[in-house]
């Protein structure tokens, strides 16, 4: 029988829940025995080469890339998962969720105050993804099956809810391991 | 300035349980109440700056900025919108020059929207410097705006004639019209000034209060608490001094009876408020009256002179020693929620018009913190019909549960809208026939916080025992999108009108109507329908009635009209995103400078 | 004179005296009703609505009601379960709620709550509103994103001579807290300390503290909010307590 498909990306987010999930030690030997993985950062393989039955997504979209992306895992991947806050609530980057885009943007490359005198420009290469006027939940996107909480969710929680969603088994996630921060 | 600011609180004796008469003399003379005007207040009254500042910001007519030597406060609510009112929206910001929600550059008129102000038989209207201007056209804005530039006096600016009864009279000459349409032999039939008083003379607090629980009168608020059982509490509830509300806070968008009531019976809703006085103890009567009718001011305040000099109220009322009462008029300054008795109270004493925790009841503890009843204009007025006539005759009247009559305030897509003074256990259908309605697509029945009922409901009977109703009766023709003209905006009137207090009245109402936009604009899944109908009904766990049927407009079109709702979601997507790349990108790619790339994202 | 009463919570027959609130009753006999604007020795006010129970078939706020005799409560049910969670989800959505960058993380009862409730994301759309964060006082911060607007600080703090420092200003969704500026200039470290444990979530915050305790310490890190009381009635001792 071949083993589950998982697919994992990181959008908007600090990567901190991609470290979380090796921080399941040992258990990563586990992990290797029961499931493949596909597109991630963690095999690094860069497309989907066939469809996945979890796809795990770290951050929230700020911009045109992250939304592209995460349509393409919805596309993918029988189940979706939010994992940590940015992904769930847009997390840290959507503190800027309160200021308009144009303010933003020219404190961080005009006015700021780590800006260096000369050309001072806000980068407008067509190669660079496009800004959204606001970070956004991932399941305000497309439609997302489970959330996985924390900053970063702790990996015991990662490890329970994996194991439980590729083996079909009741989550039944311990009170200590499920937290907001 | 200083000083006439002094003046208007020491007329009050610095008294921080009078604060609304404070800020609502201090809006009058000023246009504004400012931070000298709050600090002065805070400082005279004892109280802290934040005191001030909590009240001022709860009441709509209240406002720390200048607001226009004219005033307009245009109404908002689904009928005038119905009959009209944007187009005369954008008339007043044409020949204003400046648009709603702000004041022209000149400072000469200020552009306002409002909730209900109670003139749904004639509307498009508004409300310029306290003075109502019904059934506004293009034309009469024009001129209206032309004599304001002239600098005439709000009362010139007038166009049409004043309006029918005692509208006309010397003391109100207002335009507002009556449109009584049907009289009945309870609140409108005959009536003799004095005539309750003196019958009080032969009867005991105990006779009373039995004759108004035999009748079955209940409260025509809306809630129908049995009348002779609150006086009865409020008469058994130990206290130094007891006080008698009158409720003329006539919020609920669509009803605008008690306005008709205290224009033509002021003097019997007078003497049934001193009847309820001399039942339960009270020798103190507060008419809490609505700010929208602020124009009756100086006609109820003559009228109550008036008996006062005819010993009608006072000292020893007719002749009867002992028997005192008076009556003052306490203003609201725009809040539907203090039509809820015990806002009501609170706003009375100076405060936000937050509901209380009850118990205790108002019999009990209510204004000052002393046994208080509240009644409606009509519940009085029809007490002291019933003490003229006796609980037989008024049994007679309507149904069993429902004893005598009801008036109601009918308006929307009817040939004759106006106020009907019915049985209890009239149908529907009977009314729609009178009011001259033909293609009716639903009634709403009790305002907002009542019900939509359609076609398949129209023999339904007005009545406890069936569709009970404060009187407000909105019709809605088949030409109406139910759910875009009238639901929503009731949704955003209680969003508006909600104090805020009690959690789910406060968001679940913004969440609901989010909800309601997401389907309008074509992007609705089956998931929507269930949530609307499983979120909104947290909304039973608010503290009073307001917060509990906030989401009633959504509710009973859910359940009686749910056909409006299934024709909207599409059915073959589990998942809509409401989320829309051009825009989300639109500003930043401005900012930068590139041209959205939308393909392939 | 207060007397002895006999009443049930889903079925399970408690004691109390009357003169006391249902939420307290409940207490005494180790039956946790969560709620998250009620305080002990702070007026009620049943604000947040998290603490509505079913009383002889009607939904009651407990922090509110007085139990009397004979009351049937229904606490602990499939129904008010998710009414209690919808509030709470609801409380998310309404302000900015960054719990990983919040002092009061770990010791919030909001996010404790949700932790009891479960909630892995609120059922409702995500509003980010704009609030203002006020540090102009000297040793308060209020930070508007993070309030409930449960009126616990209007209720529990005053000055010496019985002046509100806090107060509501506006109403409906426009809802704020305000601090009286002049009185709360010359706050005593010690109302301000009380303020902000006051405070149920990070809304109020001492200045110049924070991040004190180490995660996994804090007060809802290991044991859920509530859980103290139901301890309470699982120990030995518990009938006596009750009583």
């Amino acid at each position: 029988m071949s083993k589950p498909v998982i697919a994992t990306a990181s959008l908007a987010g600090c990567f901190g829940c991609h470290m979380s999930i090796l921080d399941i030690d040992e258990r990563i030997l586990d992990l290797i025995e029961l499931v493949e993985f596909n597109k991630s950062p963690v095999d690094d393989i860069k497309t989907f080469t066939k469809m996945c039955d979890v796809g795990i997504i770290e951050g929230g979209c700020c911009n045109s890339e992250n939304v592209h992306v995460l349509k393409d895992f919805r596309k993918n991947c029988g189940i979706l998962v939010s994992l940590g806050e940015c992904a769930i609530m847009g997390g840290l980057p959507a503190l800027r969720n309160g200021i308009p885009i144009k303010e933003c943007l020219e404190e961080a490359y005009l006015h700021g105050p780590t800006i260096e005198k000369g050309n001072k420009i806000i980068p407008n290469d067509d190669e660079l993804p496009m800004i959204l006027d606001r970070v956004y939940p991932c399941h305000e996107i497309v439609k997302i099956d489970y959330f996985i909480p924390g900053c970063p969710p702790r990996a015991d929680l990662i490890w329970d809810a994996l194991v439980s969603l590729v083996k079909g088994t009741p989550m039944n996630l311990a009170y200590e391991t499920v937290k907001y921060d | 300035m200083k000083l006439s600011l002094e003046t208007i609180i020491d007329q009050y004796r610095a008294d921080p349980t009078r604060l609304m008469d404070i800020l609502l003399d201090i809006q009058s003379a000023k246009g504004r109440i400012g931070r000298t005007a709050i600090d002065l207040i805070a400082k005279k009254c004892k109280i802290s700056v934040v005191d001030v500042e909590q009240t001022v910001s709860f009441y709509h007519f209240f406002s720390t900025e200048p607001r226009g030597r004219y005033t307009v406060y245009l109404n908002n609510s689904v009928v005038a919108k119905m009959m009209g009112s944007e187009k005369i929206a954008r008339a007043f910001e044409k020949e204003a020059g400046c648009t709603f929600g702000s004041v022209s550059s000149d400072g000469l008129i200020g552009l306002f929207e409002t909730s209900c102000i109670g003139m749904n038989d004639q509307e498009p209207s508004a409300i310029i410097n306290n003075v109502v201007f019904p059934n506004l056209t293009v034309h009469s804005v024009k001129k209206i705006i032309e004599g304001m530039r002239k600098g005439k006096k709000v009362s010139e600016l007038q166009t049409v004639k004043p309006g029918d009864g005692n509208n006309g009279s010397k003391l109100l000459t207002t335009a507002i019209s009556n449109n009584i349409r049907k009289k009945g032999p309870v609140i409108f039939s005959e009536y003799k000034q004095g005539e309750v008083v003196k019958a009080l003379t032969t009867l005991t607090p105990q006779v009373i209060i039995y004759t108004m629980k035999k009748s079955g009168l209940r409260g025509r608020g809306g809630a129908g608490f049995p009348v002779g059982l609150k006086w009865e509490l409020c008469r058994k509830s130990a206290g130094d001094k007891k006080y008698i509300f009158c409720n003329a806070d006539e919020g609920e968008p669509g009803t605008f009876k008690d306005r008709v009531i205290l224009t033509e019976r002021p003097q019997l809703l007078f003497e049934g408020m001193a009847a309820a006085g001399f039942a339960v103890g009270s020798d103190q009567g507060i008419l809490y009256l609505r700010f929208e009718y602020y124009y009756l001011k100086e006609y109820l305040e003559a009228i109550l002179d008036d008996m006062r000099k005819k010993k009608l109220l006072g000292k020893n009322i007719a002749g009867r020693s002992g028997f005192n009462f008076t009556i003052r008029i306490q203003f609201g300054a725009g809040a539907y929620i203090c039509g809820e008795e015990s806002a009501l109270i609170e706003s009375a004493e100076g405060k936000r018009g937050e509901p209380r925790d009850r118990p205790p009841f108002p019999v009990n503890k209510g204004y000052l913190g002393r046994p208080t009843v509240i009644n409606n204009v009509e519940t009085l007025c029809a007490a002291a019909k019933i003490l003229l006539f006796g609980e037989d005759w008024y049994r007679s009247l309507g149904t069993p549960q429902s004893t005598g009559t009801k008036v109601l305030s009918i308006s929307g897509d009817c040939l004759y809208p106006g106020i009907y003074e019915i049985a209890w256990g009239s149908t529907i259908g009977e009314i729609l026939e009178m009011a001259g309605a033909e293609k009716v697509q639903a009634v709403l029945v009790g305002g907002p916080s009542g019900s939509f009922v359609g076609p398949a409901q129209f023999n339904r009977k007005l009545c406890y025992e069936d569709l009970a109703t404060g009187g407000s009766f909105i019709i809605f023709n088949e030409s109406r999108d139910l759910l875009k003209d009238a639901v929503l905006n009731f949704t955003e009137f209680f969003i508006e009108e909600s104090c805020g207090s009690c959690a789910p009245c406060r968001f679940m109402t913004v969440i609901l109507k989010n909800k309601l936009e997401k389907l309008l604009h074509g992007k609705g899944v089956a998931q929507d329908l269930v949530d609307l109908e499983k979120w909104s009904s947290i909304m039973q766990a608010n503290r009073c009635g307001l917060g509990q049927t906030a989401a009633n407009p959504i509710r009973t079109t859910l359940s009686n009209f749910n056909h409006l709702y299934t024709v909207l979601i599409r059915t073959n997507d589990d998942f809509v995103s409401e989320f829309d790349l051009k825009s989300a990108v639109a500003d930043s790619c401005a900012v930068a400078g590139r041209k959205p790339m939308l393909h392939g994202a | 004179m207060n007397t002895a009463i006999t009443f049930t919570i889903d079925g399970t027959t408690c004691t109390a005296e009357t003169g006391m609130y249902v939420i307290g009753a409940a207490q005494k006999n180790g039956i946790y009703i969560p709620s998250l604007c009620n305080m002990d020795g702070v007026a009620p006010r049943g604000s947040c609505r998290v603490c509505t129970v079913r009383i002889n078939g009607k939904l009651m706020a407990a922090c509110t009601t007085p139990v009397s005799e004979g009351m049937k409560i229904e606490n602990d049910t499939e129904e008010l379960r998710d009414l209690r969670s919808q509030i709470i989800e609801t409380l998310f959505v309404e302000g900015n709620h960054f719990c990983p960058s919040c002092e009061k993380s770990g010791n919030c009862e909001l996010q404790a709550l949700a932790y009891r409730f479960k909630i892995m994301v609120p059922r409702y759309p995500y509003r980010f509103p704009v609030r203002e964060i006020d540090a102009s006082n000297p040793k308060l911060i209020k930070d508007h994103n993070r309030c409930i607007l449960c009126k616990r600080c209007v209720r529990a703090i005053k000055t010496k001579d019985g002046k509100n420092l806090f107060a509501f200003k506006n109403r409906g969704h426009k809802l704020a807290i305000i601090i009286d500026p002049s009185l709360a200039s010359s706050i005593t470290d010690e109302l301000a300390e009380r303020a902000s444990k006051v405070c149920p979530v990070g809304a109020l915050i001492k200045k110049e503290t924070g991040f004190a305790q180490p995660i996994g310490s804090r007060t809802y890190d290991r044991s859920p909010i509530g859980s103290t009381v139901e301890l309470a009635a699982t120990s030995p001792n518990a009938k006596e307590t009750a009583l």
